[in-house]
């Protein structure tokens, strides 16, 4: 592919976001999540003498705090309304086609929504009986109850539950994107991958922006002339970072900068290495250390990090708007 | 209360995928022609509020590296909702009732291609006991659905005559993602998604921007000659936990409509946010839509739903339709959360 052709070319990549989080449950759904480890099912009444499935602090028609009363509901209900997922989601509850249904446990006046098992969907019909079936090692979560069936299976065992009351729950979260940045960022990505760093000039002010995002932040104009900047640059401000954290790389400690690079106008983050970490200052100058251009990729990572050069020093009052 | 007006409105075209530009870059044009067309100079717009979430796309902070678009020098007002653009619109009306500014800059934008659209809502659910068993946004759906037709309020035909009622109407609209005629009988031979839902009833993953300049009463009439005015505005909510309430009913969208006097005279038109079809059906009886009343001319959302957008664009599509000359008192109708759970009415009227 010429470079031409290239530059047109808007880039994409797979990007997971992924982390966990760990909730506290505070005393109604703490009980609630307790139970489900014993292969019990709690309610809570409100002040009318609804019983709510899953319990709530609050009712949800008058705002009113429920009581404190716990009602065991179910294990038993009838399904009020379902869907037929026939081709599941890998994040979905089954891998095989089941039914999400909201499923009205005897004793309860509101729906639980949970997986119903039935093999195929002339199983499914809205009224029918099923019963819960409970998940073979307890994690702490709604799918401690792994999913329901059609009565007629037959009830299963209650799961032995561990001796103490569950207070949080861990409630992962998995999304999985196919990331475009869009045109003005490819162009910059596609320059990198040539050991270029190419910026670009607002349509209004001429102001270099490096890295690029096709706008002009002061403006709200479009940056469309592109502008090789150099590799060297003067520090106009740095942090010395001592503290670990998971997705570091770098041995401990080390200076992150912001480095203005010759001929832009917008400061860029860099790590500083090869340097004395008691040496580092505003105004330093600076310049890019590549990877081997075998390695360069469509990437920020083909520069391994910045190094200082033997250049005096740009006084503050030239860099002091970019501090 | 204080006379608010849309004074300009822009859209993006509504496309499947749009790879090309980030959503700076889709902004920008739309945001130069709203400000272009609302005879306010930009510098004198005294709030800007956008509508928008993160994860649609997994880039964090979007929402602030978006306002790179306005052009935030020097240093403007400026606010943002985790929420369709219908309720940034919100949040900018009530800034204008409070005298805090005389006109206002709304915006939203979303690339939902990035991801998978219907996972993606998991993410909006009680965290507890709903989003970890990952029912998407079409279960959820299919679940309303089946409750309607099981209670005898609609039938799966009347489901495909709403889809392709729509996008027949959305053929006019240059902007809409999904247009035709299509045989209703053609589409009940369709397999199902997910049961109840076939592929018609269900809203196409769209990208897009829309951008609504508003200006209260002095300001407008000084930007534009065609002003159309926000005669009210008004959203409720019902409970998060879909087994908690009955689906086939919207009290929050009765309560909203209500409040904003939807029955005080008729209507020309109404564009209602109701991305699967059995949802127009709740949407028209609660606020007591007859038959005969146009809903979505601009084909709605089932022709095109960028999430975060499609309910500001019923508003903004609504403004077009009365600049165009269709009619002059519309209701328009935004939703958000799982199940039509969250519910915004608004009035409009031209001079």
């Amino acid at each position: 592919m010429n470079q031409a052709s290239q530059e047109q070319t808007a880039l994409s990549a797979p990007h997971i976001l992924e982390y966990d989080y760990r909730r506290s449950l505070g005393p109604v759904l703490s009980r609630f999540f307790t139970g489900l480890r014993a292969g019990k099912i709690h309610g809570i009444k409100t002040q009318s003498g609804r019983v709510l499935v899953p319990p709530a602090e609050y009712d949800p028609e008058t705002g009113e705090a429920t009581t404190d009363e716990f009602v065991e509901v179910g294990p038993g209900g009838v399904v009020e309304t379902w869907a037929w997922v026939e081709s599941p989601r890998a994040s979905h509850p089954l891998s095989q086609p089941f039914a999400f249904a909201l499923i009205k446990l005897d004793g309860a006046d509101t729906a639980l929504l949970h997986a119903v098992d039935a093999g195929e969907a002339s199983q499914m019909e809205t009224g029918m009986r099923v019963t819960p079936r409970w998940a073979e090692e307890s994690q702490g979560s709604i799918k401690d109850l792994s999913h329901f069936v059609p009565e007629a299976e037959g009830n299963a065992d209650a799961p032995h539950p561990p001796a103490e009351a569950t207070t949080d729950i861990v409630t992962p979260v998995h999304v999985e994107y196919t990331y475009s940045p869009g045109k003005a960022a490819s162009r910059y990505l596609h320059g990198l991958k040539e050991g270029k760093i190419v910026g670009q000039a607002s349509d209004s002010s001429g102001l270099v922006y490096v890295p690029p995002r096709g706008a002009c932040p002061r403006d709200g104009v479009p940056t469309s002339r592109e502008v090789e900047v150099s590799s060297k640059g003067t520090v106009v401000t740095l942090t010395i970072v001592r503290v670990p954290s998971e997705n570091i790389k770098v041995e401990l400690p080390y200076c992150t900068a912001n480095i203005l690079l010759d001929g832009a106008d917008q400061s860029f983050t860099g790590l500083l290495q090869e340097c004395n970490l008691d040496e580092v200052r505003i105004g330093m100058r600076v310049e890019a250390v590549w990877r081997d251009p075998s390695e360069w990729d469509y990437s920020s990572e083909n520069i391994k990090h910045f190094r200082p050069i033997d250049e005096p020093d740009v006084p503050f009052e030239e860099i002091k708007e970019y501090c | 209360m204080r006379d608010v007006a849309i004074v300009s409105y822009a859209q993006t075209q509504f496309v499947r995928s749009e790879r090309d530009q980030n959503e700076v870059e889709m902004l920008m044009p739309v945001i130069k022609e709203a400000v272009d067309n609302s005879g306010i100079p930009k510098q004198e717009i005294g709030f800007t509020c956008s509508g928008s979430t993160d994860y649609l796309s997994g880039q964090s902070f979007a929402f602030v590296m978006a306002v790179d678009a306005v052009g935030a020098w020097p240093p403007i007002n400026e606010s943002h909702v985790e929420m369709d653009g219908a309720w940034a619109l919100y949040e900018a009306w009530i800034k204008i009732q409070c005298g805090e500014a005389d006109s206002a800059m709304v915006f939203s934008f979303g690339r939902s291609s990035m991801g998978e659209t219907a996972e993606t809502l998991t993410l909006q659910l009680d965290p507890y006991t709903l989003a970890p068993l990952n029912a998407d946004a079409i279960s959820l759906a299919a679940l309303q659905a089946r409750a309607g037709l099981d209670a005898g309020k609609w039938t799966e035909r009347d489901m495909a005559e709403v889809a392709a009622r729509c996008r027949a109407q959305a053929k006019s609209n240059p902007d809409a993602q999904v247009t035709g005629d299509f045989d209703v009988d053609k589409l009940l031979t369709d397999p199902y998604l997910v049961s109840p839902l076939r592929k018609h009833d269900c809203p196409p993953v769209s990208d897009g921007a829309a951008v609504m300049i508003i200006a209260a009463e002095g300001a407008a009439h000084k930007a534009t000659n065609k002003p159309v005015w926000i005669r009210s505005l008004e959203h409720r909510l019902d409970s998060h936990q879909p087994g908690g309430r009955d689906l086939t009913t919207s009290p929050s969208t009765k309560l909203a409509g209500k409040a904003a006097g939807v029955h005080k005279t008729a209507v020309d038109f109404a564009e209602l946010h109701t991305p699967f079809s059995h949802q127009e059906i709740i949407v028209r009886e609660a606020l007591g839509l007859g038959k005969d009343t146009l809903v979505n001319p601009s084909g709605g959302p089932l022709a095109a739903n960028p999430l975060m957008v499609a309910g500001l664009a019923r508003l903004g599509e609504s403004a077009r339709r009365i600049w165009g000359g269709h009619g002059s008192r519309a209701i328009a109708h935004a939703t958000s959360g799982p199940c039509l759970q969250q519910n915004l009415v608004c009035v409009l009227e031209g001079e």
